[in-house]
């Protein structure tokens, strides 16, 4: 048992540490800040008061929060239904292209998320190369004005994140036995009723994993919003960031930054349940 | 067909997605730095400390840390400044006076010994006590300046900073694609049929307000809220008019032909100008702002002196005139002006703005705790439908 317990500690340790040190210490001095009264030139002055969080039930703030929160939904369920037949495709063709789909759909990490945001602003601007190409070829008679709108916004956050929906979806597919669907069929349904019955129940923890993975970072992504939305839009990353760095307002930024990360934790735990769940249940399946 | 399992349902498949969901997430914050500012040139970094300088003017010359905006100094001057005088200069960069004053005040002003910021924020750094008070015998330059240059609300007498340029904001148009000429802020803020959808404004909290402000005749310093509610109704109504709120691209947009007419800093304008000389600058008849860039040195810097040959190297004829070619703002010096080929104002007009000129404008100066009411302003114009 000694020798578990070392090992354990072994395994366990470095990875304790960097989140100790990286993620909890962190997290606590947002909380305490949180508590206390802003220096009229940034920082905190250690005065308590719970103000920050009252101000937090505003109109303003809930709307800001709500259309993130529509922002980020969006963005997931287009992922998924880009993304579910693109894993499908994956994790069905023959085993020694598997690895070369899966590399293709990891390349876009290698350049930097921001300068691939610049470039879409030069496709969609409205004397940019998708613009131009329809006036070319007659199918728009007027420049067409694809960016600074919520769309413009959910085009970079989907085509950001939709690796994070493929991958775990792609793993879960990969998983599924195929026998099962040959069951199916067998059995007499038909492509459809497999899919709904079968294949799409017993990779529902791929479809839950990729969609949070897609949505938690959609939430809180700021810097969408501010190219491709031209500034017109406003998220809630946004309204945190600007907490610290426009109205040197330290403890209401980190009052925001706390809230969203509770209800993403929130968001987490039910992920982890339901996981569990249906981890269980597919060993009851098998 | 379990023992299938290939390695990407196995564990360093999560390990692996996980790694790259951090990274991700650490480039979305790390991205602030750059979000607002071009592609960094080339940091310039000190030469090789391996053969000093034959015979060094200082006695012991030392190093300084300095923080500028990217592309906001010509990319020789720090290195000619190290070979002259033997100090080595480490270069950080900031995308904007918020982003460097947030540094500042979380060190409590450790780490930089001269750091490039606007006036209004020289004032609230001075507030947190967090800079030198400025020798003026160690700076003899400083007599180079226009006087007006000392007398700017933020900083009368140049006791903790010295303006490095100087400027204003106001419409920077293509006098091409518009069939009239602009000259007042409601050209912007309630656009002609044709420029709806074509009009930008910069996002940047006073800089967003200001149009407004002036526009209703009010001082770009007011506290008062019910001004500043006005402003924010008579911007909510303008926010249906814009293309975007832009700091940093706007003139592209205006080169590109996607943009007709849009607020800017006036050296910006130039940027634009410099690419296709139909554009052109004009300060709305309304007013508008005096902004000063200045150059400020921290208390805690441990090499004051060093700090302050810089400011003063910086403020030369010579190399003030340098400055300007090379980015296209005023140097609020007479000296420097004085210099300056009368082709390159023919090219680039508001480079020959007189002092008088600009002193006739709002100084922006720091708005203290109604910076709160700013932002809240602010993001009420953001969040408005």
């Amino acid at each position: 048992m000694k020798e578990k317990l070392a090992q354990r500690l072994i395994l366990l340790g470095p990875g304790l540490t960097w989140l100790a040190i990286f993620l909890l210490i962190p997290l606590l001095l947002i909380f305490v800040y949180s508590l206390f009264q802003r220096g009229t030139y940034g920082g905190v002055v250690f005065d308590f008061t719970l103000r920050n969080y009252e101000r937090l039930i505003s109109s303003l703030v809930l709307r800001i929060f709500l259309n993130s929160l529509w922002i980020a939904l969006v963005t997931t369920v287009l992922a998924l239904l880009l993304g579910y037949p693109a894993a499908y495709f994956i994790a069905t063709s023959p085993a020694r292209w598997r690895t070369p789909l899966l590399v293709l759909i990891i390349l876009p990490f290698w350049t930097s998320y921001l300068i691939r945001t610049y470039a879409w602003i030069v496709l969609l601007n409205r004397e940019g190369l998708v613009s131009r190409l329809l006036l070319s070829i007659g199918i728009i008679d007027q420049p067409l004005q694809l960016l600074y709108n919520d769309i413009a916004i959910i085009i970079g956050l989907l085509y950001g994140y939709l690796p994070f929906m493929v991958l775990p979806l792609y793993a879960s597919i990969e998983r599924l036995n195929p026998e099962l669907r040959e069951a199916s069929a067998d059995l007499g349904a038909t492509p459809v009723k497999t899919f709904l019955t079968v294949t799409l129940p017993l990779t529902l923890t791929g479809v839950i994993t990729g969609a949070i993975f897609v949505f938690v970072p959609s939430l809180g992504n700021f810097f969408v919003p501010e190219l491709l939305g031209g500034g017109q839009r406003i998220m809630i990353g946004n309204l945190i960031t600007n907490q610290f760095l426009k109205a040197r307002d330290w403890p209401y930024g980190s009052a925001m930054a706390f809230v969203l990360m509770a209800l993403i934790m929130l968001v987490l735990l039910f992920q982890a349940r339901m996981a569990n769940r249906s981890q269980v249940e597919s060993m009851d399946a098998g | 067909m379990m023992k299938a399992r290939s390695l990407f349902t196995s564990v360093y498949f999560w390990l692996t997605c996980l790694l790259i969901l951090t990274a991700l997430i650490m480039v979305a914050c790390g991205g602030t730095a750059t979000t607002e500012a071009p592609p960094p040139e080339e940091p310039t970094e000190a030469p090789a400390p391996a053969e000093p300088t034959e015979a060094p003017p200082v006695e012991e010359p030392g190093s300084i840390v300095i923080s500028n905006w990217d592309a906001y100094m010509p990319e020789d001057l720090l290195d000619n400044f190290t070979a002259e005088t033997g100090i080595e200069v480490e270069l950080a960069l900031h995308a904007t006076n918020e982003e460097i004053v947030g540094k500042l005040v979380a060190s409590e002003g450790r780490g930089f010994d001269v750091v490039f910021v606007s006036g209004q924020f020289a004032e609230a750094l001075n507030n947190q006590g967090l800079l030198a008070e400025l020798d003026h015998s160690q700076i003899p330059n400083i007599e180079n300046l226009y006087p007006e240059a000392g007398e700017m609300a933020f900083d009368p007498g140049n006791k903790i900073s010295v303006p490095y340029t100087w400027g204003t904001t106001g419409l920077c148009y293509r006098s091409d694609l518009i069939d009239f000429e602009p000259g007042s802020w409601y050209d912007l803020l309630q656009p002609v049929d044709e420029l709806v959808g074509k009009t930008t404004m910069l996002a940047t909290d006073r800089w967003l307000l200001l149009p407004g402000q002036k526009a209703l005749g009010y001082s770009a310093n007011t506290t008062d809220p019910d001004e500043l509610a006005e402003v924010r109704d008579i911007l909510i109504e303008a926010k249906k008019t814009l293309l975007a709120y832009d700091d940093t691209t706007f003139y592209s947009k205006l080169v590109s032909g996607e943009a007709s007419l849009v607020e800017a800093w006036d050296g910006w304008c130039n940027y634009g100008i410099y690419e296709n000389p139909d554009i052109k600058f004009v300060v709305p008849n309304e007013g508008s702002d005096l902004w000063s860039d200045t150059m400020v040195i921290l208390n805690a810097s441990e090499n004051k002196e060093a700090a302050h040959a810089f400011i003063n190297y910086v403020l030369r004829p010579e190399v003030g005139a340098w400055v300007v070619e090379n980015i296209l703002y005023k140097v609020p010096s007479k000296a420097v002006m004085d210099q300056i080929d009368p082709e390159l104002i023919d090219l680039f007009p508001n480079l020959g703005m007189t002092p008088a000129e600009l002193v006739a404008l709002d100084a922006l100066q720091d708005v203290g705790d109604a910076q709160q009411l700013y932002s809240e302003t602010v993001t009420e114009i953001l969040a408005s439908e």
